[in-house]
């Protein structure tokens, strides 16, 4: 008996250690290219184009200067903010209230609602690009924000995870509650519903946040002629179709850097937040 | 409950209608002339609209009169002449990216706000057809006088000239194209960097082959890239891209293409994309390039001669370090006419119609396709080899004027001789999409990983995407 | 949905009035809904059946053609090219991603396997989703080019020869893109299947225990069997954006889907093709691939519904 006991814990013990070598592993894989890139990004242009050395150099601060000057980072980086930001708090804030309505209020084709939305969850937005544009290029909303950002207030995946939640979070007595004491629906919906829902939006907020931050495709059919209007991902397409003669290493990383670095950041420190999240809605459905 | 079925039976309905209306709404023919459009231009408008794809016309802006650049080191930030904002929108040429947005913005143009028109728009040759017989474009003459461009080299003309006699569109420049060789090198492994016993290596296309083994053999490149020698065999075709629809590949270009190849294999070049090969050349191991005048300032790095010399700060805010390595600052390049004469690019100014900037045009037009003086500026600031056929000769006969990159020597004659060559009969308004895509698909074949016909294959699937009217 | 019907009772008096207001909150999404997205869905399937480009400066058409725009995608071997190139590329990622989280995700729910730095690990191999792909692509393109921090170290240590480039050969081209994509996705599978797994009846361990099973048998007949709907959705989903797939293509190689070998583009992607039209400016091409691509994401997201259906009802 001891003995299949000792075994038992010979085993789980190697195959502690076997965890921890693939994990370690698997952690370097994920960051490697984090600190290659940091150590690019100290490392000059010219420096670069001779070779690139493991180490931390010194050119960090002129990098960060070039790729300020002549990238115009912080622009694309404060238009990023903007459309991020906005898409942010209209697609939390009418998720929640789309949300709401099919969780609290009962009435015909409720069900049938429900469905479609979540029949439309899967469209990618590639496939209707060509119109999309299309219809901007009408209404003479191209190289403007509107496009970018007023679609966010129907965001079908957002609404999903808002609603699994409000399912556990909301409980109805208090939505009575609040109508006896003469509240009407929308001073309810927004003094009552929105803060109890706040750890489903925060959550939500920071998913719409860096998927527009990240967001390539449809901005880049949108944003073409007016650089000044870039995001930081159309300006991180730019460069790879720069100029030859322009092509500075040490600025393309730090550009890259920047373009990264806020994410990274919000990552951190909500981390604990972000991964719990996820799988808060994910599979309960 | 009804209510609200109406509502989305409705929304539905206004969806479709929406959509429908969009197919049907009347985009056609936006562009197609019927008469020429002489369109006289005010004065009035506060910003001048440059649309641009690299930095060129803005350098060459700063030549001006009456221009003043916000900051000088990045001339596409703009500046200001008078009162009037001048205002350049950049966008790369590559994959007819500049084409395609020009376009579009030129589609809005009737619709768009005063200040927010295009007035000025630049093209290259490989498209430049496309806007002349269109409504897009003005008569340039209403800037400029007859009298005024009598010197210009007379091909930059013929090409803008639409069906009606109009001329839409005026260049500073004229492209002529020259070999250029390494003269350390050509003393090394030809025995003597005379201009015209250089030629004799490379006076045909066999020779210029045998050379390229000699280089390969004490080391050196022959050329930067493979499709250094592009332009030199796709200017000296008998067909034209397209014909009534049709897509031809004219046999020089195969010519090029097994030509190219043969100095790959034999190790004479190593680049196969084209810009990315340049900086061989510069670095002093490779023996020639082909090219027009404005290679040596845009692409060779040149930096002028004087080691010394405060060169500014980058668009970086970096000094900028003199490359004392740099073949151009060493003055070590020479020039010959190399196996046929060919032009490469050119770019010409077309005032948009709808520009309320007559003035401000009128005044960039006259200093840079006009004023001899300030194109001979050009050329002694860059260079460059400009539009003015009269200035230009006089100078090749100068013996005063001598090129500080080319050892000393005056290319000008050359440039002249070979500027009364050029023809761009051939040109069509698919060529920018045809030559790119051609020299792409290539890249596989030089490469060993598939054959002539199976890139030839490619190139007809990519341009048939990029050009969907095209028949094979 | 049937609880909320009961909680409030259409009995009672007032309730009808109160539920309008259902209406008027579904207000905002469906009006946006409708515009920025039916109505694009609509004419993208509109423009399929046209022709319709543009030619120099003009435009060409629209002319009605029926299917033509579609017949002749399917003549030409692209379609089937890029769908395959797609395919193989998610394959490259998709395969290790499944095996890697299904690894991690079970030592991560294993209470008796006492893990220590769980959330750190959980914090690490979650960070790639959440970089931008682009910049994540354009990284690995500034790594991994000839001239790239990683093609010189591995040159300098004589794995390949001085002239290697990675985004020459085809296989190394496609397992770049491969790899990202299973960088940038296996952590949001683990702790997809983390849940799954963890949603589990614990005393089906418990009993399985009880008659001797060991951790390998309370895996394979407990967990697996379980977890297959949820390896349904993974995989489904996972294929839908698979098919999604641009950003990283795109950037590693310009938009031109290089190397060229064997007459193909190999790395050349569905989404890459429909961006080709798209710049081209034809409509009909770009809109019948629009309606191909929006047809085969639906088949795959019922399925996915399907799944998710069929979960709900089995616990119920």
């Amino acid at each position: 008996m001891s003995n299949t006991i000792t075994k038992k814990g010979d085993s789980t013990k190697s195959r502690l250690v076997f965890a921890y070598v693939v994990l370690c592993f698997l952690t370097v894989l994920c960051l490697i290219w984090f600190v290659l890139l940091f150590m690019s990004t100290t490392q000059s242009g010219s420096e670069l184009n001779v070779r690139f050395q493991l180490k931390i150099g010194s050119s960090f601060m002129t990098n960060l200067k070039n790729s300020i000057n002549s990238q115009n980072i912080l622009r694309g980086m404060l238009n990023s903010v903007i459309i991020s930001g906005s898409c942010a708090l209209l697609s939390t804030y009418f998720s929640t209230l789309t949300a709401y309505a099919i969780h609290a209020y009962d009435f015909r084709f409720k069900g049938a609602i429900f469905t479609f939305i979540l029949a439309v969850m899967m469209i990618p937005s590639q496939v209707t690009v060509l119109g999309f544009v299309d219809l901007l290029d009408k209404l003479h909303l191209t190289e403007n924000y509107t496009g970018l950002i007023v679609p966010s207030i129907a965001a079908p995946v957002t609404f999903y995870y808002i609603k699994q939640y409000m399912e556990s979070a909301l409980p109805l007595s208090l939505v009575e509650a609040a109508r006896i004491d003469g509240s009407g629906e929308i001073r309810t919906f927004n003094s009552i519903v929105l803060p109890l829902m706040k750890p489903a939006i925060a959550v939500q907020a920071i998913f719409a946040f860096v998927g527009q931050w990240n967001n390539f495709f449809v901005p880049s059919q949108v944003i073409i002629e007016r650089r000044d209007l870039k995001t930081v991902a159309l300006l991180i397409a730019d460069l790879r179709s720069m100029d030859f003669k322009n092509f500075d290493l040490g600025q393309v990383n730090m550009t890259i850097f920047l373009s990264i670095f806020p994410t990274v950041l919000i990552y951190l420190i909500l981390s604990k937040h972000i991964v719990g999240g996820l799988a808060l809605g994910s599979v309960k459905g | 409950m009804k209510n609200f079925k109406k509502l989305a039976s409705g929304a539905l309905a206004l969806a479709m209608a929406g959509s429908m209306f969009a197919g049907c709404s009347p985009k056609t023919d936006s562009g197609a002339t019927t008469a020429a459009n002489k369109g006289t231009a005010a004065s009035t408008g506060k910003v001048l609209n440059i649309w641009c794809w690299n930095d060129e016309f803005a350098t060459r802006m700063l030549l001006v009169d009456g221009y003043t650049p916000t900051n000088k080191d990045k001339p596409l930030e703009g500046g200001k002449i008078g009162e009037v904002t001048v205002k350049f929108t950049q966008v790369a040429n590559t994959d007819n990216a500049y084409q395609d947005t020009l376009d579009k913005a030129l589609d809005k143009q009737a619709t768009a706000a005063a200040d927010d028109k295009i007035d000025l728009f630049l093209v290259e040759a490989d498209y430049a057809l496309k806007y002349v017989d269109t409504n897009y474009t003005v008569d340039v003459t209403q800037f400029v006088s007859k009298d005024d461009i009598a010197n210009q080299y007379k091909y930059t003309q013929e090409i803008m000239t639409d069906s009606n006699g109009v001329l839409k569109g005026l260049s500073w420049q004229a492209c002529p194209g020259l070999l250029f060789y390494n003269r350390e090198i050509a003393k090394e492994v030809l025995g003597s960097d005379d201009p015209a016993t250089v030629q004799t290596y490379v006076s045909d296309w066999s020779k210029f082959q045998d050379t390229a083994k000699k280089m390969v053999d004490k080391g050196y490149l022959m050329e930067p890239s493979v499709n250094d020698s592009y332009r030199v065999y796709s200017n000296n075709v008998t067909k034209k891209w397209v014909v009534d629809k049709k897509i031809q590949i004219d046999d020089n270009l195969k010519a090029w293409a097994e030509a190219s190849k043969a100095i790959y294999d034999m190790g004479g070049t190593k680049n196969v994309d084209l810009w990315g090969g340049y900086s061989n050349a510069t670095d002093g191991g490779c023996f020639c390039v082909f090219g027009p005048a404005w290679l040596i300032n845009f692409c060779l790095g040149y930096q002028g001669n004087d080691p010394t010399a405060d060169l500014g700060v980058d668009d970086d805010g970096n000094k900028i370090v003199y490359n004392t390595s740099n073949v151009c600052n060493k003055g070590a390049w020479g020039a010959c006419v190399g196996p046929q004469s060919f032009y490469w690019g050119g770019t010409w100014m077309c005032a948009a119609s709808g520009t309320d900037n007559a003035s401000e045009i009128t005044k960039i037009m006259k200093s840079l396709t006009c004023d001899a003086d300030t194109m001979k500026k050009i050329v002694t600031t860059y260079d460059d080899f400009v539009n003015n056929q009269a200035a230009m000769e006089a100078m090749a006969a100068d013996t005063t004027y001598s090129s500080y990159v080319l050892g000393g020597m005056n290319p000008l004659g050359l440039y002249a001789e070979g500027a009364k060559k050029i023809s761009l009969s051939n040109l069509t308004i698919y060529d920018q999409g045809c030559n790119e895509t051609f020299q792409t698909a290539m890249e596989a074949y030089f490469e060993g990983k598939a054959t002539y016909d199976e890139c030839l294959e490619a190139f007809y699937t990519s341009i048939q995407t990029k050009y969907p009217g095209l028949e094979r | 949905m049937a609880q909320n019907s009961s909680t409030t009772s259409p009995k009672k008096k007032g309730a009808v009035s109160y539920n309008k207001w259902g209406y008027i909150f579904l207000i905002p999404f469906f009006v946006t809904y409708i515009i920025f997205n039916l109505v694009p869905l609509f004419s993208t399937i509109y423009y399929s059946f046209f022709k319709y480009y543009r030619e120099g400066l003009n435009w060409i058409g629209p002319e009605f053609i029926g299917f033509d725009n579609y017949v002749k995608l399917f003549s030409d071997s692209r379609i089937f090219d890029y769908g395959i190139n797609t395919l193989i590329m998610w394959v490259i990622g998709f395969v290790p991603q499944i095996l890697v989280s299904l690894l991690l995700a079970s030592w991560f729910s294993d209470t008796r396997f006492k893990l220590k730095g769980a959330r750190f690990f959980k914090t690490v191999i979650y960070l790639p989703n959440l970089i931008m792909a682009a910049a994540f692509a354009m990284l690995f393109y500034s790594l991994f080019n000839a001239k790239g921090a990683i093609t010189q170290l591995v040159q300098s240590w004589g794995w390949v020869d001085s002239n290697f480039d990675f985004f020459k050969p085809v296989w190394s081209a496609r397992i770049l893109v491969g790899l990202m994509n299973f960088l940038m996705w296996f952590g949001n599978t683990t702790i997809l299947l983390m849940a799954g797994i963890m949603g589990i009846d614990v005393s089906l361990y418990e009993a399985a225990e009880v008659d001797g099973a060991n951790s390998k048998q309370r895996f394979w007949q407990i967990t697996m069997p379980l977890l297959k709907p949820i390896f349904v959705y993974v995989f489904v989903t996972s294929l839908i954006g698979g098919i999604q797939m641009f950003d990283v293509p795109a950037i590693l190689t310009q938009y031109k889907g290089t190397p060229f070998a064997g007459g193909k583009f190999t790395t050349m992607t569905l989404i890459m093709y429909l961006r080709q039209t798209l710049t081209s400016r034809d409509y009909g091409t770009s809109g019948a691939l629009s309606v191909i691509l929006f047809f085969i994401t639906a088949v795959l997201s019922l399925l996915v519904y399907r799944v998710m259906y069929s979960k709900k009802s089995r616990e119920a």
